[in-house]
């Protein structure tokens, strides 16, 4: 890069330094999507990492005080599926990924629900799962969801709904993939847990 | 083409157990899916609850360019 960068002037500084701050602010929501997208928490860094830098280079296009967690989501989404074009190997990294993934959650402590919930999930398709994760835990609406995925809003409310009923079609079924779980047995598990889970609040 | 206006065009004939039967089906689904939605918040707050590795803070202290300059 070349080093013939114009001075700062102050009130880039003062700008810079409020980006700066409300950027620290989201890194934990960008590693909670980017473990979601990878379903690997060392990949997941590596990424929210890349989309964090990228935010703050391309910092000077961002209009101060509207969405910064959608703006920033949007990156990492983009950095994901632009290192993922790059990779011929990656379906089969994803593979690797969830059973990393698996055995990450192999923990006897590990609530099952959970687990299970995490393998329902991985089974899919990407679209459908990042639309529910946007929606369903990372508090988007279906508005601000559509502008992180570049697609129509009516898109988005058609994939969470699709996933919705996937999700829990394989978490009756219990089809997910591990073998030895009792059919049915994540769907019981979830339902308890989120019981317990809502009359602790 | 024509059609002969057949038994499946009247209105429907759903008997009230039925319809007690699929009013308790969707409350059901309606519970379930609103467990999943708890599971699925956790699972991501679990995520972001987790202390920051100290690497990204190192990472942005190293590109914000020293402010008075050297």
């Amino acid at each position: 890069m070349n080093e013939g960068k114009p001075g700062r002037s102050a009130p880039d500084a003062t700008r810079d330094a409020a980006f700066k701050r409300e950027l620290v602010t989201l890194i934990p929501h960008l590693r909670a999507f980017a473990r979601t997208l990878t379903g690997d928490p060392t990949a997941a860094d590596d990424l929210a990492q890349d989309a964090m830098m990228k935010a703050w280079d391309a910092r000077a296009s961002f209009q101060m005080g509207t969405n910064m967690k959608a703006w920033t989501f949007m990156i990492l989404r983009n950095q994901f599926y632009s290192e993922k074009r790059r990779s011929w190997r990656q379906s089969q990294l994803d593979q690797e990924a969830a059973e990393r993934t698996l055995v990450a959650v192999d923990d006897p402590e590990a609530p099952v629900a959970l687990d299970e919930l995490r393998l329902g999930l991985a089974m899919l398709p990407a679209e459908q799962r990042e639309a529910l994760i946007l929606v369903g835990a990372g508090g988007f609406a279906y508005e601000e969801a559509a502008d992180i995925c570049g697609c129509a809003v009516g898109t988005v409310k058609s994939r969470v709904s699709r996933a919705r009923r996937a999700l829990q079609a394989i978490l009756e079924a219990g089809t997910y993939d591990r073998d030895g779980g009792a059919a049915g047995d994540a769907m019981r598990a979830i339902l308890a847990d989120a019981e317990r889970l809502s009359s602790l609040r | 083409m024509h059609r002969p206006y057949g038994v499946e065009d009247m209105i429907e004939h759903v008997p009230m157990e039925d319809k007690r039967k699929s009013a308790a089906a969707l409350d059901e689904a309606r519970l379930r899916q609103q467990a999943i939605g708890v599971k699925l918040r956790q699972m991501f707050d679990e995520v972001v609850n987790e202390p920051v590795p100290d690497e990204f803070l190192d990472i942005l202290r190293k590109a914000e360019p020293p402010a008075g300059g050297r």
